[in-house]
């Protein structure tokens, strides 16, 4: 089965949003879940990114990543009409929604993706959807207007204030939840973000729920490189998973087990660079 | 006298029907050839090389041809065994492969992997009459030479297919059980789909079992062989995400499934420390290195593996001495296998045991680690592990260890493979209604290997647990029976 990609632009510096074909994931995808990729099957990687949307009819689904190493790196560099050797998924749970009847959907950085078809679901459910939208700048932002299009209210908050507010998310997220009834927060982005909007949340007494991206190999349950401790229990982000109530995961270790690989990543992803830079890539 | 010449006399008192038993008693069993143990460390290349023509017929000659033949008892899918190894003597290696096919689909991969000596060498009257199994006829040394020399020959062994029934068949899983209904299936002329999630098919054989045993070419012989015969295999499929049993059945006009799907959740030994960067379950340590080959990582694969210099290993099964094995491989400078059982417990295929402890792998017998220690980082540096006796024989019949209260010791690691076994993976029985499971989420079956949904057949490690290649097989070979009797009739 070939997954050809069929639109690709670069959002923002090193990230990149596609459209590839895959109709039995499209077919099959509900928000929250995620595909594994793998360019090239001899010798890449898997790479497990969260679904930002499909689009059944034609038969293909919406992929958004950073290239933070030489494998998104590689993918990042493909073009429209290359093709990528497997696409498998759609894996872990779907979100659970319904009408909770107010909710909070807070995006840190690349987790704007996978937040996305979130949001949209709980709008089409009936809450009244807030988004708060972070990022370091304003060039680093992405995916505003979809957000603009589906939310009732949008705030955007930035490291740097180059755009909206010069604040991190965790800030409107409290005066959010002091002012009004909050019934569920959804938070998505990097872990430490992911951790203190749980944080707050809990403050509030308000649930939470958080997407986690652990290292992953299989995807289905097999291997257990993508464990996590939630609630003092071992649990599998991949079948158990991603989504958990973000008030029992254990962020700290789970951030400790996601730096596992970096010395060898930041080699690979020099060699490559080094490669791009030769022409020894193509 | 050389074996040549030995071989000819005795072929020559063979022919003449003069070789009594006590001849036979009296050849030498013939050692295995193998990679020299320090070079090996540092090559995924087998380990085992394989008997020549001399070596093959010397050790067949050594089979006494019981008219009882309790070898074949002693064999998951009762391959005709003295009647192959008569052939062998002949030279008649084209015959003697059409016997083991008859019955195994995979000679070369069984004649590598399974535990002969608790199968069919373990009741031969050979090993019986020394007390010592090791001296049984090597069966399984003589299917692989049987199957290699086929290989060799390039001899296109792709079974006949009947002609169209309009059937369609889905096979959830490419290991070797979900690779013996296939054929079997396929050879009904039923039509035939084979789903895998992973990108690779072949299931254990190509994630789990390492080069060094198992060569992947050969694996890859057998899938090229299924897709002769007009087997569809569909790769990146995960049976019950990508599409359910159901919808496969009622929507994709399958009229039967078997579900091979294979090992489920690893387990872990809910010990302080298990999260700890550095602890890997075994099927991911062994996934990293055998499927996504991180042996090659920086030389074209980019999936990467610990880079560990001292690593323990948990466990006593073939799963733990592959990790250890494979650690060595990867340049670890120490490897320790730790086991709470004695080695006469240990599942571990003999063999495998003894590779190890060639390639230097320290064990540790009856000890237990307690907790794993981490730096200040989160990442391993230590193993705690208690001392065990063995007190009572346990329900599974062997003595149950018993912890020494106090004889705590440490040893300096930076890696631990837990290879404790695997779980059942709960994703088929919670997408399938109406699939019966058992307390531990293995799906029950009847005796063909039949759930408890029409057209739905199961076999392999989701139904046995933690099994072996040939087991999976052999219910493979059941349900393809249920299967094709079912559509036969439907």
């Amino acid at each position: 089965m070939s997954h050809k990609i069929l639109s690709k632009k670069e959002l923002c510096k090193d990230v990149y949003i596609a459209d590839i074909e895959a109709p039995l994931v499209a077919a099959a995808a509900k928000p929250g879940q995620f595909v594994i990729i793998c360019l090239q099957t001899t010798y890449s990687e898997r790479i497990p990114l969260t679904i930002a949307g499909t689009d059944e009819k034609n038969g293909s689904i919406r992929l958004i990543w950073q290239a933070v190493g030489k494998s998104t790196a590689e993918f990042g560099h493909l073009k429209v009409g290359d093709e990528l050797e497997n696409v498998l998924g759609p894996l872990g749970k779907p979100t659970h929604i319904e009408n909770f009847g107010t909710v909070v959907c807070v995006g840190g950085g690349i987790g704007n993706a996978p937040l996305l078809p979130i949001a949209k679901g709980m709008k089409q459910a009936g809450n009244k959807v807030i988004s708060i939208l972070g990022a370091r700048n304003k060039s680093l932002l992405i995916l505003e207007d979809d957000f603009k299009a589906i939310s009732d209210e949008l705030i955007i908050v930035t490291d740097d204030g180059s755009y909206g507010r010069k604040a991190v998310v965790t800030v409107p997220l409290d005066e959010i939840c002091q002012s009004q009834k909050v019934d569920m927060v959804v938070a998505i982005g990097p872990a430490i973000m992911m951790k203190f909007a749980s944080q707050t949340a809990v403050k509030h007494n308000i649930p939470v729920v958080v997407s986690l991206n652990t290292i992953m190999i299989d995807g289905t349950g097999m291997c257990g490189g993508c464990r996590v401790e939630v609630g003092g229990q071992t649990k599998f982000v991949c079948v158990d998973g991603p989504e958990f109530d973000g008030s029992k995961v254990n962020f700290d270790l789970m951030m400790k087990r996601m730096q596992a690989y970096k010395k060898q990543e930041q080699q690979a992803l020099e060699e490559y660079k080094h490669k791009c830079k030769i022409g020894l890539d193509k | 006298m050389n074996d040549k010449q030995l071989l000819e006399e005795l072929l020559n008192k063979h022919k003449a029907g003069t070789l009594k038993p006590a001849d036979r008693y009296n050849i030498p069993p013939q050692a295995m050839p193998q990679q020299d143990g320090v070079a090996r460390r540092s090559n995924v290349e087998e380990v085992a090389l394989g008997y020549n023509e001399t070596q093959a017929r010397l050790e067949a000659l050594r089979c006494l041809g019981c008219k009882n033949a309790p070898c074949m008892e002693g064999c998951p899918v009762r391959i005709k065994i003295k009647d192959f190894i008569v052939e062998i003597v002949e030279g008649n290696f084209q015959k003697a492969l059409g016997i083991i096919r008859e019955n195994s689909l995979l000679p070369a991969v069984c004649g590598r992997v399974c535990p002969q000596e608790v199968q069919c060498q373990l009741p031969c009257t050979v090993g019986k009459k020394f007390k010592n199994v090791d001296m049984s006829v090597s069966i399984g040394r003589l299917e692989r030479f049987v199957s290699d020399w086929g290989r060799k020959q390039h001899e296109n062994s792709t079974p006949a297919v009947a002609a169209p029934t309009g059937k369609k068949v889905a096979i959830l899983g490419s290991g070797p059980g979900g690779i013996v209904v296939a054929t079997d299936v396929r050879r009904a002329g039923h039509d035939v789909t084979i789903f895998e999630a992973f990108h690779k098919p072949g299931g254990v054989m190509v994630y789990g079992i390492p080069e060094f045993r198992l060569p992947k070419a050969i694996v890859q012989e057998e899938i090229d062989g299924l897709e002769k015969m007009g087997v569809k295999i569909i790769r990146n499929f995960v049976a019950g995400r990508t599409k359910t049993v159901k919808e496969l059945m009622e929507k994709d006009g399958f009229d039967a499934v078997y579900i091979g799907v294979g090992a489920g959740l690893p387990m872990f030994m809910n010990i302080e420390g298990e999260h700890l960067v550095g602890v890997y379950s075994a099927n991911e340590y062994l996934t990293r290195a055998n499927l996504m080959k991180a042996y090659d990582f920086g030389k074209g694969a980019d999936t990467p593996i610990a880079m560990s210099k001292r690593v323990a290993v948990v466990g006593g099964g073939n799963v733990a001495m592959d990790s250890a094995r494979t650690a060595v491989r990867l340049g670890a400078e120490k490897v320790y296998l730790i086991y709470r059982r004695s080695e006469k417990e240990m599942p571990a295929r003999v063999e495998e045991v003894h590779h190890a402890k060639e390639e230097g792998i320290e064990f540790h017998l009856l000890r237990n680690p307690k907790r794993i220690i981490g730096n200040g980082d989160g990442v391993v540096n230590a193993i705690e592990c208690l001392k065990f006796e063995l007190g009572e024989p346990d329900a599974s019949g062997r003595r149950r260890p018993v912890p020494i209260e106090g004889s705590e010791f440490t040893i300096d690691v930076d890696t631990v493979v837990v290879a404790i076994g695997n779980g059942a993976n709960p994703l088929i029985g919670q997408t399938t209604d109406g699939l019966a499971l058992n307390k531990w989420g293995n799906i029950t079956v009847d005796d063909n290997c039949k759930t408890s949904l029409d057209g739905v057949y199961a076999g392999g490690d989701i139904v046995l647990g933690a099994a072996t290649v040939i087991l999976a097989m052999g219910q493979g070979r059941t349900a393809a029976a249920g299967i094709n009797e079912y559509l036969a009739k439907k």
